[in-house]
């Protein structure tokens, strides 16, 4: 193990007795935001408060049929309409691409095909956006219809007409996944309690405040920069390279702060390389501003999953294994959607000890947006079925659901039946703060008729352990750099989205080198200026940006301690850096300002920069397809929430809910209480309310598939009013992993909230509702229904494709499959830039330059 | 962003000029007030105008006066937020400060009026949908196209009634103002309606909605009254369904009853069976409320253009309609109340 993975906590331990130490004043502590003023007064430049000289308007044409051959395009009509400057077709971008190496699989505008309403086929550029509208509105684009799939159950049942011509896969399937961890049938038998059970949850979007916009702006030397509202400036940069053909160097990208992305904005989009394009095409800078149907139609967001998930349960609670399939409904373009499939299985594992684990997973072409990740990334829908199958389970063994979970708590450290490699754990204490809040032990059950208590647990990764293409770089990178005015000007790709990473890493470098926040400058998400960060996505920014910048703020200071140390004559381990100062530990009087310390130092080193970098270390895992769900660690969260139902009419509402949140440290409590209240928000929009559904009109008379309400007033997300009064608990159980100690808050505690209130209405009215959102009818079906239930029926046919068995730690497994046949080994391998793609090309790589770093 | 389309604004100064300008154009042209209907409709293409007509320099629109004979006279222009927040309006005729406070959000109230409220487009999920997405479905019978999407087999069109004082001030025997080119003239507020989805209004394209009247009669002194209204959200959205009902007594006994429900028609619909079923029995009469109730359900057509289930809103007409019942007459309401913020 190289310097790059060792925690910083490891290093700090080690250096103890030669490394200077820091007083800092924000970390823990509930500091202002280093954006906050300029988000409250509206100075933010959000992408679509940037305005060039001579800018001009892109807007795209989108395909009004669901699947089609693209025939001819008339831009006569568009021509006309004064403004009108140029248009593109897919012919000017054929490269394609996506997110996923194995998925490269969009254009930025239609090439041959249309494969939803929505999909872009053209674009119109034009002096004003008016006029950009009126042109777009007016070209004619002549379709050739083909068959429609309009869900999950028609993707699997229809394999004609394909939606994609894969050659790995077949018929409408997109990608197939089948995992047998341990003996399931042993497992099984040891079973008192098997439950069986079949769930559904419907897909959502982000509903991010900021709609997606973007500026490209021709530079000199046919060079291009595009400020875009992304979450991943670094994959949009990579994606630019491929689709505009130049070289990277010639391509900037600027992620400009995020009014929201929650996961939609984590791809790069059509409207980002048609505006790069229109500017070097047109020389002139070009804005292109998605309206909000257009955001519904660049989508990205949760996937709706049938699950069958059966459970075996001893009769003292304890659970013997599971069998867990997922199919999910893609939409119509890969995405993320291959690390969704393995998701919605992956993490089934960290919570409770699951000796034997099987996984069935399937990802299905469907004439809609794509989907790809939302907040929790493919674990919502799974960790639904979970946490209502637990309720269910106490119900039927007469254990106490919160016991029954304590009973089953997986083990701090412990590598899981599927070789997840954990951290700490906070459950124990998580559970314990909401059942003592919400005062579980004296009211759940005994509520009088009408109200109800759930409670539910779940777990998130920090940081997934690995990048999306194949590399063996950093995952995270910062680079400060110290001048003369005591000023530290601080350097990394990470992109703010409105969760607080400017304001952690600012705070993280202030409190090493024990200066203040004003004394930082920020540089960040900026392909030409910054190391790379990889994104604001799986919950990793704070975990992998904050031990990289800690690394490299200890490296500064030890730079500024040597000069300190020798003009003082005190021994560097005995320097305290704090207030700005630098002084003796023993006689704090004795020191000099920090700025007279990095002056003494600069004179000493010459120019003062460092850097620091993280890389997860490796998972335990040597299975294929084990990347996805491993982490440096997971957080945890336990909720209790408290419903009202009225069963005469099925209307519901949450009256409070109570959620404890493992942070292992909280950097700033005030943001992270942000993090979880805005998580049950969008928990309970999910369980409520909010679904991304569409229309089929009659087949006899129309092919149209269509967005049921593609606006912010008819798809439903709740407002203040349905909001009940959140009660939050943090748990802190520094984890060695974590910088400082903290674990990630962004995503994890959204999982408890669907099945809290699922399990709620049970505890109301004695009903099940095992589908999400949980719609009024619903609950008055349940309550009239024989099995007092309400929930997909039946599940179809699915051919997963021949499993591969991992026998698990437990029965001596090492990890890797027994009966793979596609295993090879292709760790270690970097080539000679380091930015291989995909396994086969890293393979290739392998073979041509006979590189091997074992 | 969505963007409007271009267009000629006028500003006349009198009814008569607006009215001329309206007649002279013809479809071509369409009055505004607040322009939270009309502004989101034609960004969204599905209604249009080459001239549009504002209201709101008129002299003498926006005045919400009490002292006539008892009467309440709204003006035209009169915004939400002050039909709300009157006083008069809060003590004498509380269902409709509620019905007032139940539209959409404060901002809205603060812009729209109660002419507009009254003459605000019925809506369909088929309907209220960018020019973009209308192609997709090949438009419907509505705008544009040939087939009801919502009832493929019907020849017209089923969009629902979207306004939430046209039923309460319907129950309440309310008069509207119409002024035109050639005069004024008085009709029943419930008559301005039509079950008809394209053509909901019965007045003439040039006719100013003037002002409103609401009777003495219906104040509560006289009159208990009630309205409920489902909806998803406790702000912002549109009634599913609502149900307003104004009841008459005379030493106990129900002499006189009125029900308009909204959003489950293309017009505040009248449950005029139900209202006699109330008639003649003594308020309170938990069972002739429910025998009414039940009888509210039968003139509810909701259909699957907006938002929930269609038959669980038949099913919750007659729920809110019991509920609505009960409190105008004074018994206890128990099940969920809608979450909405409610005046007073
Ligand atoms: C997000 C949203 C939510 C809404 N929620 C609700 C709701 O919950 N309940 C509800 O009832 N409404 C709701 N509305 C609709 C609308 O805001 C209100 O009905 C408002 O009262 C309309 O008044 P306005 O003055 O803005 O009308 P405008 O938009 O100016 O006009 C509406 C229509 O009436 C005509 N018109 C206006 N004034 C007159 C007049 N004096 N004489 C003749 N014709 C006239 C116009 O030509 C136009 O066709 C909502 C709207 C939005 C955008
Ligand atoms: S009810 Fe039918 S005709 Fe009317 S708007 Fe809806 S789809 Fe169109």
């Amino acid at each position: 193990m190289n310097d790059e993975n060792r925690s910083p906590a490891d290093a700090a331990a080690d250096a103890a007795d030669t490394s200077p130490s820091s007083a800092g004043r924000y970390i823990g502590a509930p500091f202002r935001r280093v954006d906050g003023r300029a988000k409250v007064t509206g100075d933010t430049r959000f992408a679509d408060d940037l305005v060039f000289p001579r800018m001009v308007f892109v807007k795209l044409v989108r395909s009004t049929v669901p699947h089609a051959r693209v025939g001819a395009i008339d831009f006569s009509a568009a021509r006309e309409v004064p403004g009108y400057l140029g248009h593109l077709v897919g012919d000017d971008l054929p490269i394609p691409f996506g997110i996923l190496p194995v998925s490269q699989d969009e254009h930025a505008l239609a090439l041959d095909k249309v494969r939803f309403v929505g999909d872009p086929v053209a674009a119109v550029a034009a002096t004003t956006e008016d006029a950009a509208t009126e042109a777009a509105l007016a070209v004619g684009v002549e379709y050739e219809q083909l068959a429609t799939i309009a869900s999950l159950e028609e993707a699997l049942a229809t394999p004609e007409p394909r939606i994609h011509e894969l050659e790995r896969s077949e018929g409408n399937v997109h990608k197939a996944v089948s995992y047998r961890f341990g003996d399931l049938e042993a497992g099984l038998a040891e079973a008192d309690l098997f439950l069986d059970d079949l769930f559904y949850y419907e897909g959502n979007t982000h509903l991010a405040m900021e709609q997606h916009a973007c500026v490209a702006v021709p530079e000199d030397d046919d060079r291009v920069t595009l400020y875009s509202s992304t979450q991943t400036p670094h994959y949009v940069h990579r994606a630019l390279t491929r689709v505009l053909g130049l070289p990277a160097s010639r391509i900037r990208v600027v992620a400009t702060s995020n009014g929201g992305g929650f996961g939609g904005k984590s791809d790069p989009f059509s409207h980002e390389m048609v505006a790069a394009k229109m500017a070097l095409v047109l020389g002139r800078p070009v804005k292109v501003v998605l309206t909000r149907e257009e955001v519904f139609y660049c989508h990205r967001g949760r996937h709706p999953v049938l699950m069958s998930q059966r459970t075996g349960f001893t009769k003292d609670g304890r659970i013997t294994a599971q069998h867990l399939k997922t199919v999910l409904d893609g939409g119509a373009y890969g995405s993320y959607g291959v690390a969704s499939t393995y998701y919605t299985g992956a993490l089934q594992t960290v919570t409770y000890k699951l000796p034997r684990y099987a996984f069935d997973g399937v990802r299905t072409f469907t004439n809609k947006p794509p989907c790809g990740p939302k907040r929790g990334h493919g674990t919502p829908q799974p960790r639904f079925a979970w946490e209502v199958q637990l309720d269910k389970a106490a119900h039927r063994l007469g254990i106490d659901p919160a016991e029954l979970r304590l009973r089953n708590l997986e083990e701090p450290d412990a590598v899981t039946a599927n070789y997840l490699q954990l951290g700490t754990i906070g459950l124990r204490r998580c559970i314990e703060a909401v059942v003592e809040g919400s005062g579980w032990r004296e009211r759940y059950g005994k509520l009088p008729e009408g109200r109800g208590l759930g409670l539910a647990c779940g777990s998130y990764l920090c940081g997934a352990g690995l990048p999306i293409y194949w590399n063996h770089m950093p995952h995270s990178g910062v680079q400060l750099q110290l001048d003369r005015s005591g000023g530290v000007a601080v350097f990394c790709g990470e992109t703010e989205i409105g969760q607080g990473s400017d304001s952690v890493l600012a705070a993280l470098v202030a409190d090493v080198l024990g200066i203040e926040l004003g004394d930082i400058r920020l540089c960040v998400a900026d392909t030409d200026l910054t190391p790379v960060d990889l994104g604001s996505y799986s919950s990793r920014v704070t975990l992998m940006m904050g031990n990289a910048a800690i690394q490299a703020a200890e490296r500064a200071r030890e730079l500024v301690a040597q000069a300190a140390g020798d003009a003082l004559e005190v021994p560097v381990s005995r320097l305290v850096f704090a207030d700005r100062r630098v002084f003796d530990a023993e006689t704090p009087a004795d020191g000099m300002t920090f700025q007279e310390a990095v002056i003494l130092a600069e004179a000493r080193f010459g120019t003062l920069g460092t850097t620091g970098s993280y890389t997860p270390s490796r998972n335990p895992a040597r299975y294929r397809g084990s990347g996805v769900g491993s982490s440096p660690t997971y957080s945890y969260s336990a909720a209790v929430l408290e419903v009202e139902v009225d069963p005469l009419t099925g209307l519901y509402r949450p009256a409070h809910v109570w959620i404890a949140h493992d942070i292992g440290r909280s950097l700033n409590p005030v943001l992270v209480m942000g993090q979880v209240e805005g998580s049950v928000y969008m928990g309970l929009g999910e369980a409520m309310m909010e679904e991304q559904v569409f229309r089929r009109l009659p087949p006899s008379r129309s092919s149209a598939l269509v967005h049921k309400m593609p606006s912010l007033l008819e798809y439903k997300s709740p407002t203040f009013h349905d909001m009940p009064p959140v009660t939050t608990y943090l748990i802190e159980d520094p984890d060695p992993a974590g910088p400082m100690g903290a674990k990630e808050v962004g995503q994890g505690p959204l999982l408890p909230i669907m099945p809290a209130l699922s399990n709620a209405i049970f505890d109301a009215v004695g009903a099940r509702v095992d589908q999400v959102p949980i719609h009024p009818h619903m609950v008055l079906k349940a309550l009239s229904a024989k099995d007092r239930r309400y929930g997909p029926r039946a599940f179809p046919e699915v051919d997963f494709g021949p499993p591969l068995h991992v026998p698990t730690p437990a029965e001596g497994g090492d990890g890797r499959a027994i009966d793979d046949p596609r295993h090879r080994r292709t760790h270690g391998i970097r080539s000679a830039d380091g930015t291989m793609t995909t396994r086969e090309e890293a393979l290739r790589a392998q073979h041509a330059a006979g590189l091997t770093t074992g | 962003m969505l963007r409007l389309p271009p267009f000629r604004l006028r500003t006349p100064s009198s009814l008569e000029e607006a009215a001329r300008i309206v007649a002279g154009e013809g479809p071509a042209a369409r009055f505004v007030a607040g322009g939270t209907d009309l502004w989101p409709n034609m960004k969204r293409r599905h209604q249009k105008a080459d001239t549009v007509v504002s209201l709101m320099a008129v002299p003498g629109l926006a005045e919400l006066r009490g002292d006539t004979g008892g009467n309440l006279e709204i003006g035209g222009t009169v915004t939400l937020d002050r039909v709300e927040r009157d006083e008069r309006v809060q003590t004498r005729f509380p269902a409709l400060a509620r019905a007032v406070a139940s539209i959409s959000s404060p901002p809205l109230r603060n812009m729209g009026t109660i002419g507009g409220n009254l003459c605000v487009d019925t809506r369909c999920t088929y309907y209220n949908q960018t020019e973009e997405w209308r192609r997709s479905i090949d438009y419907c019978l509505k705008e544009e196209g040939t087939v009801c999407w919502v009832a493929p087999g019907s020849s017209r069109c089923w969009a629902h009634t979207a306004s939430d004082s046209a039923p309460m001030l319907a129950a309440l025997g309310a008069r509207v103002r119409l002024a035109g080119a050639e005069g004024e003239r008085e009709i029943p507020l419930a008559d301005l309606y039509r079950d008809d989805g394209i053509d909901y209004l019965g007045k003439r394209p040039e006719e100013v909605l003037s002002r409103v009247v609401v009777p003495a009669e219906a104040d509560a002194g006289h009159c208990r009254s009630a309205f409920w209204k489902l909806r998803r959200r406790g702000s912002i959205d549109f009634a599913v369904l609502s149900v307003a009902v104004a009841l008459w007594q005379e030493h106990g006994v129900v002499t006189r009853a009125r029900i308009h429900l909204g959003a489950v028609a293309s017009w505040p619909v009248g449950a005029e069976k139900a209202a006699e079923a109330l008639v003649g029995r003594p308020v309170g009469d938990e069972e002739a409320i429910r025998e009414a109730a039940k009888l509210v359900r039968r003139v509810a057509t909701p259909m699957d253009n907006t938002d929930f289930l269609a038959q669980w809103r038949g099913v919750m007409a007659e729920r809110y309609a019991e509920s609505a019942l009960r409190e105008a007459s004074g018994l206890e309401v128990t099940g969920l109340a809608p979450n909405h913020r409610l005046v007073g």
